[in-house]
């Protein structure tokens, strides 16, 4: 315990960097999950190819991504950027699917409803299709921050910082006390980050949750 | 016709939007409209019709009879094949679609509200897309959520929380937010029980007649579109217009096989329900009130029975002799002695056939007959209905 209270500094820097390596591939794969998720719902085609690529791109082992990426794309081996692209393409596997699922279970008279009324196509979808959605994307969320979280770690083999140099360093020093908070760390953290979405998602979806 | 526009329920703004003849506007013409889908089935087939403005104009059909393809082409949801429909003059793919369907309200089954919208955004959702601002936008929803006779306290609530005939009013109230001349509704009340579709169904003649729209009304229910409208257009499988009609002409005249097998086997009975009843004679009722001894009840029999009403004249049931034997001469008439009645004949505004069917439900064969306030004024019998039914042909009331 007491190496925890002498690296509280350390801890804390590793925590920013975690949280930062965890969370913007999330906010990126969402913003790019979107688009696709919604041409997957919209035309079957696309849903088929779009699926099956995100299914297997969710197959490739992460820490061969990570070392394979400054080659294909020109990085640096030790860039963060590989890891947060990594990251990203995992959540775009994980989140095209959910999104293209809720979009397609947005009950069609709802849709037809709107375009009766007059909305054009993208406001539309801003405003009533991706709402109608936001249930299940924060489902999708919630899976791919977690996943995003104990994936960061793996950056730490390429020296990347993040909790991942706990297990790394505790490894080479045969130091368990340093293992464990890096496990108990990534623990918490991934259960905060869980809460803090689910919190979110209460927040901008009150009618799901009226009764009659 | 501008007094009557004043006299709409309707907001400061629209009156300055739109300030002139309402009945004038609306007309939607149908000019050798064919509609032929991808996989070559024609749902509508050369379709020519006029729809006549500020009336309720009901397509009916059976399914795959084209009625919900030609309501939706006069709004661009679905592009007609060839031919032209016109609103007011003006040809409807010369409108940006989005624009077209902003000045047009609809209604779709189960009412297709939002789900994650409150009751007033949903109302307030095309002024809102039309540009004007929130604040104003929900103060017009305010006042439509009471033309459609919902308490403001619904307001804040969300679709779920509301029953099927609440959202269906609802989804009447968002149709009617920016107040257009046409209103298109598609099966709106076939998802509702029977008993909340009568209700909707006297609710819209009632707003009808406040607002005098345009009104396109789907429905595969013959009865409805009989209630319901001024003109009734039924359509034939494949598309083809059948005849198009007042109610009254459709029930007494079927063109053809078809129309006279779709309106169905009662029309004579039904037609009656477009002959004012006028000429009836109301007869002689005995009565008693609630509270008075059942000796009265007894000393007052007519042919066995007697009508028992309230303190207001109304009439709550009957009592007959077999009712009453057995039961103390000065025991008080009360309403668990009373044997509910038939339907009531309101010699107002019924008509022929509510007068029948007023003496046919009757316990005593004698139909009540109510003044327009409800109050007893005496009974109607099935023979003195044909006799009137008779001097109505004679005097030739009765379509041939």
């Amino acid at each position: 315990m007491t190496w925890v209270f002498d690296h509280l500094g350390l801890l804390g820097d590793l925590t920013v960097t975690h949280v930062y390596l965890s969370v913007l591939p999330v906010l990126l794969g969402l913003v790019i999950a979107v688009p696709l998720g919604w041409a997957a719902s919209r035309w079957r085609p696309a849903r088929a190819v779009l699926l099956t690529v995100s299914g297997l791109l969710y197959t490739i082992p992460s820490l061969a991504l990570i070392v394979i990426l400054p080659a294909l794309i020109s990085t640096k081996t030790l860039d963060p950027v590989n890891v947060i692209i990594t990251l990203t393409v995992y959540t775009i596997a994980l989140l095209v699917r959910s999104i293209a699922d809720a979009l397609s279970s947005v009950p069609p008279t709802v849709v037809a409803a709107a375009t009766a009324i007059g909305y054009r196509p993208f406001k539309r979808f801003v405003g009533v299709e991706f709402p109608l959605a936001v249930p299940v994307v924060v489902a999708g969320l919630r899976v791919a921050m977690v996943s995003n979280i104990s994936l960061v770690s793996v950056g730490a083999l390429i020296g990347i910082a993040g909790y991942g140099q706990l297990f790394t360093n505790g490894f080479q020093l045969q130091f368990v006390t340093e293992i464990v908070t890096g496990i108990v760390a990534t623990l918490l953290l991934a259960l905060v980050a869980d809460l803090l979405l689910q919190l979110i998602g209460r927040l901008v979806t009150p009618w799901t949750r009226v009764g009659r | 016709m501008l007094e009557r526009n004043a006299a709409v329920r309707c907001c400061g703004y629209c009156l300055r939007q739109y300030r002139y003849d309402r009945r004038d506007l609306g007309v939607i013409e149908f000019q050798a409209v064919t509609k032929r889908f991808d996989d070559g089935t024609v749902a509508v087939d050369e379709l020519n019709l006029t729809v006549d403005p500020g009336r309720i104009t009901v397509f009916v059909g059976p399914s795959g009879c084209g009625k919900t393809t030609s309501l939706r082409m006069i709004n661009r949801m679905i592009d007609a094949t060839s031919g032209a429909i016109l609103v007011d003059g003006k040809d409807v793919r010369q409108s940006d679609p989005p624009l077209l369907r902003r000045g047009i309200g609809y209604v779709i089954q189960q009412a297709g509200l939002f789900p994650h919208r409150t009751v007033l955004d949903n109302v307030a959702t095309v002024p809102v897309l039309a540009g004007w601002s929130r604040a104003k936008a929900r103060k017009r929803a305010e006042e439509l959520l009471e033309t459609v006779g919902l308490p403001a306290s619904m307001a804040g609530r969300y679709p779920a929380q509301l029953s099927g005939g609440q959202q269906q009013r609802v989804g009447v109230a968002r149709a009617l937010a920016v107040d257009p001349p046409v209103l298109l509704m598609d099966e709106p009340f076939s998802a509702v029980d029977p008993v909340v579709r009568e209700d909707l169904q006297t609710e819209l003649l009632r707003l009808q007649g406040e607002l005098d729209k345009t009104i396109v009304f789907v429905t595969h229910d013959i009865d409805e579109a009989i209630k319901l409208g001024d003109k009734v257009a039924v359509f034939r499988t494949g598309g083809i217009l059948a005849q198009y009609d007042k109610p009254s002409e459709l029930l007494a005249r079927p063109a053809d096989d078809f129309v006279s097998n779709f309106v169905g086997r009662d029309r004579g009975y039904r037609a009656l329900g477009f002959l004012t009843a006028s000429g009836l004679t109301v007869g002689e009722i005995a009565s008693v009130r609630l509270g008075d001894t059942a000796g009265d009840a007894r000393r007052k029999l007519s042919d066995g029975w007697v009508v028992v009403v309230d303190e207001r004249k109304h009439p709550c049931g009957w009592l007959s002799a077999d009712r009453l034997s057995g039961v103390d001469e000065q025991a008080a008439v009360d309403a668990d002695l009373v044997l509910s009645g038939g339907s009531l004949y309101d010699t107002e505004h019924g008509s022929l056939r509510s007068a029948l069917d007023a003496a046919l439900s009757s316990p005593s064969a004698q139909g009540v007959a109510v003044n327009g306030s409800g109050e007893l004024v005496g009974s109607v019998t099935a023979d003195e209905v044909l006799r009137a039914l008779a001097a109505a042909r004679t005097a030739g009331e009765v379509p041939q």
